[in-house]
């Protein structure tokens, strides 16, 4: 027998009716199709590329009624019609086995989108049809100049399909694409970096991205060797993502209500409410913000903590998570936002834009109101030393600059530093407008941020680092 | 001892190669390699014994890579019939046809004995997925109950990650073979909040992760009881445990928490594609260039560290490579001196005269049928003395210094200098003997300082192979499991920083 290929809206349907059939009371079928293209490059030269399609299909199958509901979460690739039956008895199977899940909640009621029986979208490696070319004569201007480049891209593409036995029927596509390029001297000795997120390449230019590294390489003619220490810094806005994501993640309602994070207030309860910062600062996420876009329901593979498959499909509106400076809400799913007392819940959404009202410029207006500092480009290998107070440490990469009298005049060694996202927010000494971001460290994965660059009076370099 | 997956033996992995290979070759590959790769993976989290979420995923797919005109090409592909097969085949031949103009180097691969239709598999007791779902949440659950009904304990969190990864492989040159290998990794952490101050702290079990399956989780390799037992009454002395203070200190670390050092500083470092500059754009480069094998002090006489893909239970460990090339040992430091680096065939055969020999040692991996085989990590272990001391033996000849026990955060600079290392546990050792826990501790030094300091390895009774499942390198990314062995080691004057100091406070 030839396994039959299904469309993803009849693996929808099949999956609901398959499962119905086999006595499962509930059911959510997701599916996410996928294409992506990419290209990769090092010491001038390609080094890796391709082009691959993915299909993933999760059933979601609950058994009994009301809060006893047990749940059994099956997610397979490359479904056929011979798997899709074997996917969901497994599923229902397994929800008949378990315990009653504690996040239960009656599955999210069915709209369905206007799209609902489009085919997904799709790229190949023809978005690069002008980008490629660019590239390449930068490859090559590079190994002229006697510089190195490094750098990679990826554009994908994600069609999402979700149904439920609740009626749901949602269709989103989205689009998500960055990249990211590094230049060094021809001696190795100086590193620069630029990276930038995009929905379809039209808008990113290779020769203006490496006239950008160059820029940077240039100012590295004069290096000048800085200690550790308390040293005021300006942060761009690429910098500023890097640790703005750690702390987006960060803002989980249940760990906070249970004692265990930076945003717990003993002897219970959250620091909701709290000024985190005298400024004016805003943070806020919003599936709908133009070249921000993201999908506008809740996706749920697994439940975990602001996460629950039984809010698969749950509208998720704008949402400020700092409001003038004030902790505002924490991320919840139905089931956390009863278990904390939250009004709404607040599922995670993914993007996000962090602010400071009034306001204006840009990195360059930052450091020429500097007198004596230091410029940063990004931000690495960020991680969590103690979730008390949220420090984080990790290391300049890439271009550390020193700043004297409002200009660069040379560069410096890196630095590791020791840091808190939260108490950053409180010692803000002046910022820039607002952008498009993308954090070097989390971009990959997050990659929908807008951030101002910032100056931080006393960042916190604990030691040097060797690299460069 | 388990045999080959019967389901994916039934899969027409003979033909769907035989199809993609022709097709390439018909097309003017030079050299082309099929991949059919299934992965099964299973997650469970409980927390507060209460099952938060359990699922399974099976990651079923084809991949096609070829040389086509001197340059790389890749495509992978979803559906098991020839026709995909073919034109998975077709798109890699595109895909090198359109980066050709970007390509300034003529691929060649370092030569490889043939392994015609050959199989292997990893040395595991029992399938998890051969387990009832029940039975696993049911000892989870035991376990998790242990820990929550201890004094002192508010919170408690348990995730069990399986993998069964099933793959074969064939290439142009008349290698075939069918793989298979099981690894499983169990994450207890015990949490304490002190309601006043509202200080919270935690202690994790420090069992890694391990390639072995569900016998590890009942005691095989790990001894559950005993940890469990003592993990409230180590929480509990680190809850009142005095702030340490900032300086200089004498080490005694433990295998615990030694192997993620020896990831970070050793393990990335040494990877040849990193020295090279393929990973600058993102995992980073390498202190350890080319231009110092053979002369790089990497750290003191004693210090002896192997890669190998052959460790019983090791996490990187394989019959063969995502290349066709069989698992094998060798050294890395050998006499404190860099000697060796982690290589796949392409970088095997373009840098055969500096590495002396001309074969590539296995490490090409990639981690699904949709990714790109890259070079990835071996078992990167540091070898213990043969007749060396006693863990006791090592903490008796300190004075003032500190004993580590247990990872917990890592982070280290894109050429592998600079590193900062947390860990569950710290006791302060005052001539010789330990004296009591110590907490908001970070050790921070520089690679070749740091194994430079390293006076005494202890002997083989103090090795433990340790590891991660979620290794990060590539782009896209990629995620890798790895093993490290290492014996409990004396470091003499390394710096200590005082976390809450770090913070401002």
């Amino acid at each position: 027998m030839t396994a039959i290929q299904l469309t993803p809206q009849d693996t929808v349907e099949r999956g609901l009716a398959l499962a119905a059939a086999e006595g499962a009371d509930g059911c959510v079928v997701i599916v996410a199709e996928t294409s992506s293209a990419n290209l990769r490059w090092a010491n001038n030269t390609l080094t890796t590329n391709g082009a691959m399609r993915g299909s993933h299909v999760t059933v979601i199958a609950t058994v009994g009624a009301g809060e006893g509901t047990a749940t059994g979460v099956v997610s397979r690739t490359a479904v056929t019609d011979e798997s899709l039956r074997q996917q969901v008895s497994a599923a229902v199977a397994t929800a008949r086995a378990a315990t009653p899940a504690e996040d239960a909640r009656p599955l999210v009621d069915g709209t369905t989108s206007p799209d609902w029986d489009d085919e997904p979208e799709e790229t190949s490696v023809t978005v690069y049809e002008k980008f490629a070319p660019a590239l390449g004569e930068t490859l090559q201007r590079a190994t002229n100049e006697s510089r190195w480049l490094y750098g990679f891209a990826d554009h994908e593409v994600t069609t999402l399909y979700v149904g439920s036995s609740a009626g749901l029927r949602l269709r989103q596509a989205l689009p998500r694409g960055f990249v990211s390029s590094t230049g060094k001297s021809g001696d190795l000795s100086q590193s620069a970096w630029a990276g930038a997120a995009t929905r379809d390449f039209t808008d990113i230019d290779p020769l203006a991205l490496d006239a950008e590294l160059t820029r940077r390489l240039g100012w590295a003619s004069r290096t000048v060797a800085v200690d550790p220490g308390r040293h005021a810094t300006v942060l761009p806005p690429a910098a500023v993502a890097d640790l703005t994501t750690y702390l987006f993640w960060q803002l989980d309602g249940r760990q906070a209500f249970e004692g265990r994070s930076v945003f717990a207030k003993p002897p219970s309860g959250t620091r909701v409410g709290e000024t985190l910062s005298s400024k004016p600062v805003q943070l806020r996420s919003d599936p709908n913000l133009p070249g921000l876009e993201t999908f506008p329901f809740a996706v749920a593979r697994s439940s975990g903590a602001s996460q629950s498959v039984f809010d698969n499909g749950l509208t998720l509106s704008a949402t400020d998570w700092i409001r003038d400076g004030k902790l505002e809400t924490l991320m919840t799913s139905r089931h956390t936002a009863d278990l904390i007392g939250a009004t709404t819940p607040a599922p995670p959404i993914d993007n996000y834009v962090l602010s400071v009202d009034g306001a204006t410029g840009t990195t360059d207006d930052l450091v020429a109101g500097m007198e004596n500092g230091l410029l940063l480009t990004c931000l690495w290998y960020i991680r969590m030393v103690d979730p008390q107070t949220s420090l984080l440490t990790g290391l300049t990469r890439d271009g550390v600059y020193l700043v004297e009298n409002g200009e660069v005049t040379g560069a410096v060694n890196n630095f590791r530093f020791n840091e808190s996202p939260v108490d950053l927010l409180s010692r803000i000494g002046a910022a820039g407008a607002t952008v498009p971001s993308f954090s070097r460290e989390w971009g990959d994965e997050f990659s929908r941020t807008a951030t101002p660059p910032l100056l931080i009076p006393d960042f916190n370099m604990s030691s040097v680092s060797q690299a460069s | 001892m388990p045999d080959i997956d019967e389901s994916f033996l039934a899969l027409p992995r003979h033909e769907l190669a035989e199809a993609a290979l022709q097709r390439a070759r018909d097309l003017g590959a030079t050299f082309a390699e099929f991949r059919l790769e299934r992965i099964r993976s299973e997650s469970i989290a409980l927390r507060d014994s209460v099952l938060e979420s359990a699922s399974d995923g099976e990651d079923l797919g084809l991949a096609v890579r070829v040389v086509h005109q001197g340059t790389w090409g890749f495509a992978a592909g979803v559906a098991l019939t020839t026709d995909e097969a073919v034109q998975v085949a077709e798109q890699a031949v595109h895909m090198a046809q359109v980066s050709r103009p970007i390509n300034a180097e003529i691929i060649e691969l370092a030569d490889e004995p043939v392994y015609d239709d050959v199989s292997w598999i990893s040395s595991y007791e029992i399938d998890p997925f051969s387990v009832p779902r029940t039975e696993k949440v049911a000892l989870l659950t035991d376990y998790s109950d242990r820990l929550l009904k201890a004094d002192g304990v508010a919170h408690v969190s348990v995730h069990v990650a399986s993998v069964h990864e099933c793959k074969f492989y064939a290439n142009t040159e008349g290698t075939s073979y069918t793989q298979q290998r099981v690894r499983i990794g169990p994450d207890i952490t015990a949490f304490a909040v002190d309601a006043e101050t509202g200080r919270f702290d935690s202690m994790a079990s420090c069992a890694p992760p391990a390639g072995r399956g569900w016998e590890y989780l009942t005691g095989t390799g790990w001894d559950w009881d005993d940890e469990l037992a003592q993990i409230p009454g180590w929480l509990a002395e680190k809850m009142a445990a005095p702030s340490v203070e900032a300086g200089v200190y004498d080490l005694v670390i433990d295998p615990s928490n030694l192997w993620l050092t020896i990831h970070e500083s050793i393990g990335h470092a040494t990877e040849l594609d990193r020295a090279l500059g393929y990973e600058a754009n993102y995992a980073g480069t390498s202190f350890a260039t080319t231009d110092k094998l053979g002369n790089l002090k990497y750290g003191s006489p004693i210090m002896h560290v192997t890669g190998d893909r052959t460790a019983e239970h090791g996490l990187s460990t394989v019959g063969y490579d995502d290349e066709g090339v069989a698992g094998q040992q060798w050294d890395l430091v050998k006499d404190g001196v860099l000697v060796g680096y982690q290589v796949d065939r392409r970088m095997a055969k373009v840098n055969e005269k500096l590495l002396g020999t001309a074969r590539s040692n296995g490490c090409a991996y990639a981690d699904s049928s949709g990714h790109i085989p890259i070079q990835r990590m071996a078992n990167v272990s540091l070898q213990p003395a043969p007749d060396g001391p006693s863990t006791e033996e090592l903490i008796s000849r300190v004075q003032n210094g500190i004993y580590i026990v247990g990872d917990k955060s890592w982070s280290i600079d894109m050429q592998r200098y600079n590193f900062q290392f947390t860990g569950q546990r710290f006791y302060k050792i005052t001539n010789g003997k330990l004296d009591g826990q110590l907490r908001d501790i970070a050790y921070q030094a520089t690679t070749t300082d740091f194994w430079g300091s390293m006076e005494a390895v202890g002997g083989p009774e103090t090795y433990v192979l340790h590891g991660a499942l979620n290794c990060g390198k590539a782009q896209p990314a990629q995620s890798g499991a790895v093993s490290h062995g290492c014996p409990s080691a004396l470091f003499r004057g390394v710096r200590i920083l005082n976390t809450t100091q770090e913070a401002g406070r």
